[in-house]
């Protein structure tokens, strides 16, 4: 159990996310109002990165090793200067899934 | 920078002696502010630079001046110089509309407006490649400048490294379009930059990112994903891709290759995605401490998206 205790990080992001969304929100207009859904919508993304992202960072990982490249500014490197270009199939695969990845927590509504 | 008593006696100053009443401030973008006053009663715009502004607003009211008389709708321009301090002003006149993308997609009040749209986008674009060269205008070569802009970002610890985007810089480069003689492009051509009333598109505006080179830059950036807002049709999100390109024909652009739209749109998104970078870094650098900023750094991944569905089968 963590260290911490109750509640976790995520459900303290979760509480002042309600509380925009709840209280601010119908209680402001215009400007306020907007910045308030923005506030709302990026802890809604940090709520989302706590709960896939321990995990997603794995699979990012492994995925990065079966192109034989540390991390992503090697990846970017080698892209840029042709070194994978007869793996541009598998290198597009990979960056596919790391895309998907992404949307699933910045804005999981947006695939279509 | 001085606020808006000081404006308020430049703008007496500058406009003959005029009485200047209603001043207020509609914006302050990054460089440069944008007012909304009355000089002896008529409505009028101010747009003035910030210091430190690499631009040049001089050339910019040379931009509309000339767009003015070679028939794209703008703003009449009606003064321009420099206060004290040293910062550029532009006077323009005051046009009643709606810029805001959303609205004009959706809103019934809109629906005429919609429906001519496409095609007056694409006459507008026509006079705006029509114009004769405008002396302080360059030629840009997007690619090595947003790589640039995007290393800078990543060097000074306020973007990562995208793989993604460099395999897109990769098709981007392997597919140029041949090189064409340049004109003047608007830069900024999307709904957000025009003015449209109930009747239909009023004026081309924000002249800023002007400058010399391929005229299907400005198609393919009108017709960017992002610019749609969710909705279905390419042309931001209104029309069709046919209905721009014959409107623009028929107004003396020429025959317009799709393909070479179509890679103008994939450098469009690619450019959008790094200016996303760019925004979330104005807030990371401490330049302007923002939420908002910090939240479009996390919306990369929509146009890398966006890249993988405009690339589905072109790799």
């Amino acid at each position: 159990m963590s260290l911490h205790g109750a509640p976790s990080s995520a459900e303290l992001v979760e509480a002042v996310r309600e509380w925009l969304e709840r209280d601010v929100m119908s209680s402001t207009e215009g400007r306020l109002r907007f910045h308030a859904r923005v506030a709302a919508n990026v802890l809604a993304t940090v709520e989302r990165e706590l709960e896939v992202g321990a995990e997603q960072h794995t699979a990012h990982g492994e995925r990065l090793a079966s192109l034989g490249v540390a991390d992503d500014a090697e990846l970017a490197r080698s892209i840029r200067d042709g070194d994978l270009d007869d793996r541009l199939d598998e290198v597009s695969a990979v960056l596919r899934a790391d895309v998907d990845a992404r949307l699933r927590v910045a804005n999981p509504k947006y695939r279509s | 920078m001085s606020g808006a008593d000081d404006l308020s006696v430049l703008l007496a100053d500058r406009l003959g002696g005029a009485t200047i009443t209603e001043l207020s401030r509609l914006s302050g973008g990054a460089s440069r502010e944008t007012w909304r006053f009355r000089a002896n009663g008529i409505p009028r715009i101010v747009q003035r630079q910030r210091a430190g502004d690499e631009r040049d607003m001089s050339i910019e009211a040379r931009v509309v001046a000339a767009a003015d008389s070679a028939g794209v709708p703008v703003p009449k321009l009606i003064a321009t110089g420099t206060s004290d301090d040293g910062s550029a002003f532009m006077v323009l006149a005051a046009i009643d509309g709606e810029t805001i993308a959303r609205k004009l997609q959706r809103d019934s009040e809109f629906s005429n407006a919609r429906a001519a749209l496409t095609g007056q986008l694409g006459s507008a674009l026509a006079a705006v490649h029509s114009m004769p060269a405008v002396n302080g205008l360059e030629t840009v070569d997007p690619i090595a400048y947003y790589t640039e802009m995007l290393d800078n970002a990543i060097a000074s610890g306020t973007g990562t490294p995208q793989p993604m985007l460099e395999l897109v810089r990769r098709w981007l480069i392997e597919h140029r379009p041949r090189p064409v003689e340049p004109v003047v492009v608007h830069g900024d051509f999307r709904l957000g930059n025009l003015i449209v009333g109930v009747d239909g598109l009023r004026a081309v505006i924000d002249w800023e990112l002007a400058h010399l080179g391929d005229p299907m830059e400005d198609l393919g950036w009108l017709c960017v994903k992002a610019w749609r807002f969710g909705q279905r049709p390419p042309v931001a999100g209104l029309g069709e891709y046919d209905e721009l390109f014959s409107a623009y024909a028929a107004a003396g652009g020429g025959d317009v290759d799709a393909d070479v739209v179509r890679w103008w749109e994939v450098l469009g998104t690619w450019k959008w995605a790094i200016m996303c970078i760019l925004q979330a870094s104005v807030h990371l650098s401490g330049a302007t401490r923002s939420h908002e900023l910090a939240a479009i750094g996390r919306r990369v991944c929509e146009n890398e998206h966006d890249l993988f569905l405009a690339l589905e089968d072109c790799w």
